[in-house]
């Protein structure tokens, strides 16, 4: 299932910031929605995301249920280095996905 | 006659400026603070843990009319030199009337560049949407928006 879209400048010079986009494909259900027969929607949510370049951490979120369905998240990071860029996505039942992303720094 | 007519305009004048002046001082007195829910008050103390928080610094950027509470972009950044002595550890957005207050919370570090992150929130009812930003110092700074939502998220029925 290909359920990740990450966007990283392919490029960049060294010291630049470069932004970084990452959408996750996810329902978020609430937990706080109800059938008509009355019974609650189990809460299933990402509850964190983590980004880490070249092993460092360099963002980090936590989710809570007012986050949309498919949680888009654009953040910053200055270009130090060439490597890659590891994005972890967590939540509920288990849930559990990982995307990468190169980037060449001159 | 001719003195007189004078007089009188310029009198009329004077009254007309003073009036302009009195008319613009309503729009320089500033809203009274609003007394927030107590739940977003102790999600902010959890945060804060109970230091001053002042208001400025940041921004928060979301639409204020929405029509479609389920999905809300939201932009949210401060002003900061992201340098290793001074910069942004994290950004944490509350809301009012969700059935939760917190909406999300953020962590930079000060290679981030830029302390700025964009999101798509849910908003349950037309409410008021808070931003606190730590910095490194330890200091607290906070934003507030009011946003009128004509679709409700979040507790609406599964069909």
């Amino acid at each position: 299932m290909p359920s990740a879209l990450i966007n990283v400048p392919a490029k960049a010079k060294r010291g630049d910031i470069i932004e970084i986009k990452s959408l996750m494909s996810h329902v978020m259900e609430t937990g706080y929605r109800h059938t008509a027969s009355g019974e609650v929607v189990p809460r299933d949510i990402i509850t964190s995301f983590a980004c880490r370049y070249n092993g460092n951490e360099v963002f980090r979120a936590d989710l809570f249920p007012a986050i949309a369905a498919n949680p888009f998240i654009t953040f910053f990071t200055t270009a130090t280095e060439s490597g890659k860029f590891e994005f972890e996505w967590l939540g509920d039942n288990g849930f559990s996905e990982t995307a990468s992303a190169s980037i060449i720094v001159e | 006659m001719d003195a007189k007519m004078d007089s009188t305009r310029r009198r009329f004048l004077g009254l007309a400026g003073s009036a302009a002046v009195f008319g613009a001082v309503p729009i320089v007195t500033l809203r009274p603070a609003e007394a927030t829910p107590a739940m977003l008050a102790s999600a902010i103390r959890n945060v804060t843990g109970g230091a001053a928080v002042k208001t400025g610094k940041i921004k928060l950027d979301v639409p204020p009319l929405v029509e479609n509470g389920n999905t809300v972009p939201m932009t949210v950044s401060v002003t900061s030199p992201m340098a290793p002595e001074d910069f942004v550890k994290s950004i944490h957005v509350f809301n009012e009337k969700n059935p939760q207050p917190n909406i999300g919370n953020f962590y930079f570090g000060p290679n981030s560049g830029r302390a700025q992150v964009s999101t798509r929130i849910r908003l349950a009812d037309s409410q008021k949407v808070v931003a606190i930003a730590k910095l490194s110092d330890g200091s607290f700074w906070s934003v507030s928006v009011d946003v009128v939502v004509t679709l409700a998220a979040c507790t609406e029925e599964v069909i």
